[in-house]
């Protein structure tokens, strides 16, 4: 399994803009779809709840690493941990690292999210069940209604 | 008898949930024992996701049908996070970038 993904965008859009997007929580929220408790503090555990469409029931759970000023954001957190009955924090976390970089137009962003290799097998039965699960008939529950009757 | 009481309307439960056209319809594309993505329980329908899944899960309150897992191997794992990534980001860069 690989262990990482790793993602470069341009912005149009000055460090202290991206920074602050990143940074302030209800920023963040609006575009990782998510509603934080309160802000961001380094060595803080950030709480909120998912507001992505389906996993509204969803909460959110982050440690924040490191915040260097318009340079990098980072935070461990559980990739899709969406079940709600299951507890989570036994596992390694995945680091997710934003880097910030100034350039001609705007600002280069480097997103980083490392330490999948940790991941226990059974984590991969992400069950987003509206696309990668399935459903089957439970036909012996249909015999049993119908039969109890013939 | 409380328990034959309870029993009937179990049954009952079961007979509401499949007396229902797009249900039977969904269920009938079920019988070959085979699970069904959300995905192909849709198409050649004109229902969309959403309907389909609120269909099954009255089906799936009736105990008539349930959802399976997927377990996916860790490559197609790490594209499905992947694409969120892309998703999240695209939202950041029209958030950024808006005047």
């Amino acid at each position: 399994m690989g262990d990482r993904i790793e993602k470069t965008i341009e912005l149009k859009a000055p460090v202290s803009r991206v920074w602050k997007a990143l940074t302030d929580h209800r920023e963040f929220g609006t575009w990782f779809r998510v509603r934080l408790d309160g802000p961001f503090v380094p060595g803080g555990v950030s709480r909120g709840n998912i507001i992505y469409p389906g996993y509204e029931h969803l909460k959110w759970e982050a440690v924040v690493q490191k915040m260097e000023p318009e340079r990098m954001f980072s935070f461990t957190w559980h990739p899709y941990a969406i079940e709600p009955s299951t507890d989570y924090s036994s596992e390694i976390p995945t680091l997710v690292e934003f880097t910030l970089e100034k350039t001609a137009t705007g600002t280069r962003l480097r997103v980083v999210e490392s330490g999948f290799d940790k991941l226990p097998a059974h984590r991969r039965d992400i069950a987003f069940r509206s696309n990668d699960g399935g459903w089957t008939m439970q036909m012996q529950n249909i015999a049993q209604y119908l039969g109890q009757h013939a | 008898m409380p328990s034959a009481a309870a029993a009937l309307r179990a049954r009952a439960s079961v007979f509401a949930a499949l007396g229902d056209e797009t249900r039977l319809g969904l269920l009938a594309r079920l019988t070959n024992g085979e699970p069904q993505s959300i995905s192909r329980l849709t198409s050649g329908t004109r229902l969309t996701r959403q309907a389909v899944t609120k269909h099954l899960r009255v089906l799936e309150g009736a105990g008539v049908v349930h959802s399976v897992k997927t377990i996916i191997d860790a490559q197609t794992y790490l594209e499905h996070v992947s694409r969120q990534w892309d998703n999240a980001l695209a939202r950041l860069k029209a958030l950024v970038e808006e005047q």
